[in-house]
């Protein structure tokens, strides 16, 4: 779960996950189950939060048409 | 004119002898002839407006243009150096109504009739962009690329950005100003090109397609500052249209001041009024993020923790030995509660499923206890430790 909407899914299923504990027709099993699903979506969503700043990068083709990636000095 | 028969006796084969201007020459040269005919061409009307509809333009040594004007029952073929095309900054597509001011002459090396155009007008009142931007635009429409419904939406949380801009200039640094401001960890890829000029529509398609090749991009920035409508135009070009078209990630343009519409901003899937605009767009804002994270960790917490006073409670209505069992019990899964509250993470996610047991649930996410909560028919899922499999009620 890297890519661009593995957030998205995370923040989406533990909104799902809140509502299904803050309902009352589940019982302590399937409670804590879900909670410790929910501790983990949290702790994979905060890595992403909590990246280092990214480089920006400049494509350069060279001449067989091969591309590579330089820093770029902004 | 009379003519002598062939092979008279006076020995000049095509000389009458009846006095016309040219009755003491020979035969004439294929350049003389050549040159009066030109001659004739260029003085017989000298430069004239002439109206008709332009065909078959071609462009050739770096702007000059090569095609025929006609109506419904003549063409000629025109020329229009690089000089004058260079003031005109579109070429009209096929089939375009104009003015065109023009000097005939001949090309005696090609023995070919010409119009030297200098000028050209359209004949509807507008513009010949506005005509060309019309055109393409057609021509976009008709292939589906302006489908409201082809527009996809921008992911999320995007983890790398290519920007397709001018390396000069302040476009990236705008860009790469309000990406680290809102969300530092999101990677920015320049993939520089021209944006005007000349080269700017082969460099733009170029550009557009090393996107492609690029690994791990999630969003596609095509950006140029604000200008003069004429630097713009690359942008309204339909190879750039159709590149920004086939990149398969979805695309932001961000062409020009606000007011500027390319149509390049009308093939992206979503268009920004500026580049620093589309950065906003783009970029998530890592604070706000990190508040919704805050409220669902508060919510999950409390969540269970309810869940587990209600428990208790229950438990309090049950006579003292039911409850001593049960209180036993639950002392034991409050540990693994406290265990896991205390961010211990020995314990491997869907404990329970694992060990085999499933949880079915109607598909509003109620808990199935009995055969009665489902009529037959009814989908429901089970979830199990290693996904859901979808099920249905008999």
């Amino acid at each position: 779960m890297t890519g661009p909407d593995a957030l998205t899914g995370n923040l989406r299923r533990l909104e799902e996950i809140v509502r299904m504990l803050e309902r009352d027709d589940l019982d302590l099993d399937q409670a804590l189950a879900l909670f410790e699903e929910g501790v983990g979506r949290l702790r994979a969503a905060k890595e992403r939060l909590t990246e280092a700043e990214a480089r920006v990068a400049r494509v350069v083709e060279d001449a067989a048409g091969v591309l590579s990636l330089t820093d770029l000095d902004d | 004119m009379t003519r002598r028969s062939l092979g008279g006796p006076s020995g000049d084969l095509f000389d009458d002898g009846a006095g016309s201007k040219r009755s003491t020459r020979a035969a004439l040269t294929v350049t003389e002839l050549a040159a009066e005919l030109k001659h004739a061409a260029e003085t017989v009307t000298g430069q004239v407006w002439v109206k008709g509809e332009v065909i078959g333009l071609k462009e050739y040594g770096g702007g000059t243009w090569y095609f025929a004007i006609r109506d419904a029952e003549s063409q000629l073929r025109c020329v229009m150096w690089r000089s004058y095309t260079q003031r005109m900054k579109v070429a009209p597509p096929e089939g375009t109504e104009v003015y065109l001011l023009a000097t005939p002459t001949v090309w005696p090396q090609r023995g070919e009739l010409r119009l030297t155009a200098v000028a050209m007008l359209p004949t509807a009142g507008v513009g010949m962009q506005q005509l060309a931007f019309e055109r393409t635009r057609e021509v976009l429409e008709r292939d589906g690329l302006l489908d409201p419904g082809r527009k996809r939406p921008l992911p999320s949380y995007p983890r790398a950005v290519a920007v397709v801009t001018s390396p000069d200039g302040v476009v990236m640094h705008d860009i790469v100003t309000v990406a680290r401001r809102r969300w530092p960890s999101v990677r920015l890829v320049l993939v520089p090109a021209r944006v005007q000029g000349e080269e700017a529509v082969d460099q733009l398609v170029a550009a557009l397609g090393m996107v492609e090749r690029l690994s791990g991009i999630d969003v596609c920035i095509v950006a140029r500052g604000g200008g003069a409508r004429d630097d713009l135009l690359a942008f309204n070009a339909e190879p750039v249209c159709r590149a920004v078209a086939a990149v398969t990630v979805p695309t932001v343009s961000a062409v020009g001041h606000e007011t500027d519409v390319t149509l390049t901003d009308l093939v992206a899937d979503l268009r920004a009024p500026t580049p620093s605009a589309a950065a906003e767009l783009v970029v998530p804002d890592r604070r706000a993020t990190a508040a919704a994270l805050a409220s669902l960790a508060s919510r999950l917490a409390s969540g269970l923790s309810r869940r587990t006073t209600l428990t208790n409670e229950r438990l309090a209505r049950l006579s003292d030995r039911a409850a001593a069992a049960l209180k036993a019990n639950l002392a034991a899964r409050r540990q693994v509660f406290e265990r896991l509250a205390a961010g211990l993470e020995a314990l491997s996610p869907l404990a329970v499923l694992s060990r085999g047991y499933g949880i079915a649930q109607l598909e509003n996410g109620t808990v199935i206890r009995r055969p009665a909560q489902v009529t037959p028919g009814e989908r429901f899922t089970v979830r199990v430790a290693e996904g859901t499999i979808r099920a249905r009620g008999e």
